[in-house]
């Protein structure tokens, strides 16, 4: 064959198994983009044919008909018809179709096939048809539609059955290599040329449908495709809203603690590494620049990675279990009244841990405004970086005195999540009704038959995830923790300077600067400077404050050197100033890159950040006013 | 709830005024109240499969019993607001299928 090896497309309903039936073709041999000036996910695999040559896979994203309502359906239309700009027109089709489903999966392989391309028709999930009694007669569907069919099981879920199998020596067969071999046929020269024709509509498809159905599964016997028993616990109003309080929990409690393992074994890591690095290079420029510059970015990165993993852990399981449409569903009432999608929850719920996790979990939700809504709101969930900030504010400023049944501490820092809660619904309610006074958006939502997750499609989703990540978030990332080193090292200090170094440095100069804009809301030149290191991550504002007041100690105990430090130091209106201007801080570059990557445009970010200072400023112009005010300074 | 189903089924009825595990026809669509030259969600209704002849039944309701539905139409299950329900014209089988 040429160069450039053939391609076919995989094309099918949503929920039909399209992707399970991509992973079992390709294996890892996958890459995961994007389409250019879209969000939608492009996934390309290739997979090598028994006689050597290479066959290019492209999955694309699941569509109801060739009339496409969304993005991801425009996209399928378009790279179909070869109208995407420097995207070729696959050279062939899968068609994959859900056995159990067919009156529906039928009706899009019925318009696929007046595109005249070269086509095969994928009989999925046929164990599940079996399973359930249904008799498919294989060789009439095929004559019936024109096309080769073969049955496919791209999810095998009797992993014992499969194992019982293969002790007695034999393979179920998932019928793999059948439909390579009759893609490569349907490619070839010799296989009957097609020809376009004219898209017909539903109701003509509607009959078509039914008269292949009559023929190719005469005894049309209702397949029991759903639990309504299960169904009647998991929608209820009561019970359901109460199994997803308890999975919501489970998850938060997961992203929030169990990854601290694996994040606190990684910051020892990366402070070991910098240590030794010290130890062993002579005190300079280039032992600071891998110590504190590429070391600690490189940390910076890759501490995000056990969040991220096992928030998709959860995801992938509910999603592919068919429970995240019907979670959905629960809470559309509830979000729907704020403006944001019943899909929205755990996007939001992860944000409490961190925003970076919360708004990469957006892509489950499958409208782009819902979607863009989320991700504008995610950072004013209060996340886990700033917890170190408030800690060491509550901690010096607000006595711990009882009131009532509760401490005033913790009053406070319920206070400033509760602020966050408050500020994101408003903020997504006028994103919804004035910037994008949308019509009414339809729900629509189609609610899958209960799966078994299969281990290796969570196991290659997780593996995407993170390779995403580091290649595309994470190298940026990486590079502005860089330029903030060399901002906050450069230039180096006078002999026979008095104060910190990191004064006369450009992290310095900026953060006199910034003194001018800062001075109303309260903020001494101390907080301009720190904030400037602080644009890495929010808690790494209290290692660079140590760092201004010229403190000799690290880590944790920064924090308690400062206590007493910045208790006598500021008035109680610039503390309280600074906690509200974290409430909405927008200084956090991983959170503003990954809602780059996220929605393929700068402008996004740009906005993000712009409309977190406003609030910020101003939520912290009038804390400080009124506290100012209040205790008469 | 509901009228009882042997009420007249020459009125004009609509998936939005089904009750709980109540079963109907689909006998045709319209454009949604107050968008009536809207016909995109018409359209999109029909190429998800609310098409006419169809049968169709009102699984459940959302936490608050007005929307979403849950509603199956052939082998689907789908998510409905009121309003997409409301677009949904249908007539009602014999009592017993309802039951």
């Amino acid at each position: 064959m040429s160069a450039t090896p053939a391609c076919i497309a995989l094309v099918g309903n949503p929920n039909c198994g399209k992707t399970a039936l991509f992973n079992l073709l390709t294996g890892a041999r996958q890459k995961v983009a994007n389409y250019a000036g879209v969000t939608v996910e492009r996934k390309q695999g290739s997979v090598t044919l028994a006689d050597g040559d290479t066959l290019s896979i492209v999955d694309l994203p699941g569509t109801y008909s060739l009339n496409p309502t969304t993005a991801d359906e425009a996209v399928t239309h378009d790279v179909l018809m070869g109208l995407r700009p420097g995207e070729p027109a696959p050279d062939g089709m899968v068609a994959v179709v859900d056995a159990t489903n067919l009156r529906m999966n039928l009706r899009l392989v019925l318009q696929l096939r007046t595109l005249g391309k070269p086509m095969v028709v994928a009989l999925n999930m046929m164990d599940v048809a079996r399973a359930h009694g249904l008799q498919i007669d294989v060789a009439r569907l095929s004559q019936e539609l024109d096309l080769p069919v073969i049955e496919t099981v791209a999810v095998d879920n009797s992993l014992l059955g499969n194992w019982l199998a293969r002790l007695r020596g034999r393979e179920l067969d998932n019928g793999r290599e059948a439909l390579l071999a009759a893609a490569r046929q349907a490619l070839s020269r010799s296989a009957p040329a097609r020809h376009a024709t004219p898209l017909p509509d539903q109701l003509t498809l509607q009959l078509q449908v039914k008269r292949v159905l009559a023929a190719a599964v005469p005894q049309a016997a209702r397949v029991q495709r759903f639990n309504h028993k299960l169904d009647a616990v998991v929608m209820h109003p009561v019970w359901g809203l109460s199994l997803l309080a308890l999975l919501l929990m489970l998850v938060f409690q997961a992203v929030f603690s169990w990854a601290t393992v694996p994040m606190d074994a990684i910051k020892e890591i990366v402070a070991w590494l910098g240590t030794a690095i010290k130890a062993n290079l002579p005190a300079g420029m280039l032992q600071s620049l891998l110590a504190d510059g590429v070391v600690a970015g490189l940390g910076g990165v890759v501490v995000f990675l056990p969040q991220i993993l096992i928030l998709f852990f959860f995801i992938l399981l509910l999603e592919d279990s068919g429970y995240l449409p019907r979670a959905a569903f629960l809470l559309d009432n509830l979000m729907g009244k704020v403006g944001l999608s019943g899909r929205a929850f755990i996007p939001l719920l992860s944000s409490f841990a961190c925003a970076v996790p919360g708004i990469m979990a957006t892509r489950t939700i499958p409208n782009w405004r819902d979607r863009l809504a989320t991700i504008m709101v995610a950072p004013l969930m209060t996340c886990s970086a700033r917890l170190p900030i408030y800690a060491l504010l509550i901690g010096a400023f607000i006595p711990p005195q009882r009131v009532g049944w509760f401490n005033l501490q913790g009053l406070t820092l319920f206070g400033l999540y509760v602020a966050g809660i408050v500020s994101a619904m408003t903020v997504a309610w006028v994103f919804k009704r004035i910037w994008m006074r949308s019509s009414y958006q339809p729900l629509m939502l189609e609610l899958p038959p209960y799966r078994l997750p299969n281990l290796r499609n969570v196991l290659l989703g997780l593996w995407q995830r993170a390779i995403i990540f580091l290649q595309r978030v994470g190298t940026i990332i990486f590079a502005v923790m860089v330029l903030l080193w060399f901002l906050a090292s450069f230039p180096a200090a006078p002999s026979g300077a008095t104060g910190a170094a990191i004064q006369y440095s450009f992290a310095g100069m900026i953060g006199h600067a910034l003194e001018v804009v800062f001075a109303p809301i309260g903020f001494n030149w101390q907080i301009s400077i720190a904030l400037v290191p602080g644009m890495a991550a929010r808690e790494v504002a209290v290692s660079a404050l140590g760092t201004v007041y010229a403190l000799s100690a690290s880590g944790e105990e920064t924090a308690q050197a400062l206590s007493p430090i910045i208790a006598h130091g500021w008035s109680l209106a610039t503390a309280y100033a600074l906690l509200a201007w974290y409430v909405f801080a927008p200084q956090c570059i991983s959170t503003l890159v990954v809602v780059k990557r996220e929605t393929n445009s700068w402008r996004y970010p740009a906005l993000m950040a712009a409309y977190l200072f406003a609030l910020a400023y101003l939520a912290a112009f009038i804390t400080y006013r009124l506290a100012a005010a209040w205790t008469g300074v | 709830m509901t009228a009882p189903a042997s009420s007249s089924t020459r009125k004009q009825r609509f998936v939005d005024q089904l009750g709980k595990q109540q079963s109907a026809t689909i006998v045709g669509l319209r454009a949604p109240l107050g968008h009536p030259h809207d016909s995109k969600v018409t359209s999109r209704l029909a190429e998800l499969g609310f098409l006419p002849g169809e049968s169709i039944t009102v699984l459940r309701r959302g936490p608050g019993g007005r929307e979403p539905l849950a509603v199956q139409v052939g082998e689907t299950v789908f998510a409905l607001r009121a309003l997409e329900a409301a677009c949904i014209e249908v007539h009602h089988d014999s009592p017993t299928a309802g039951a």
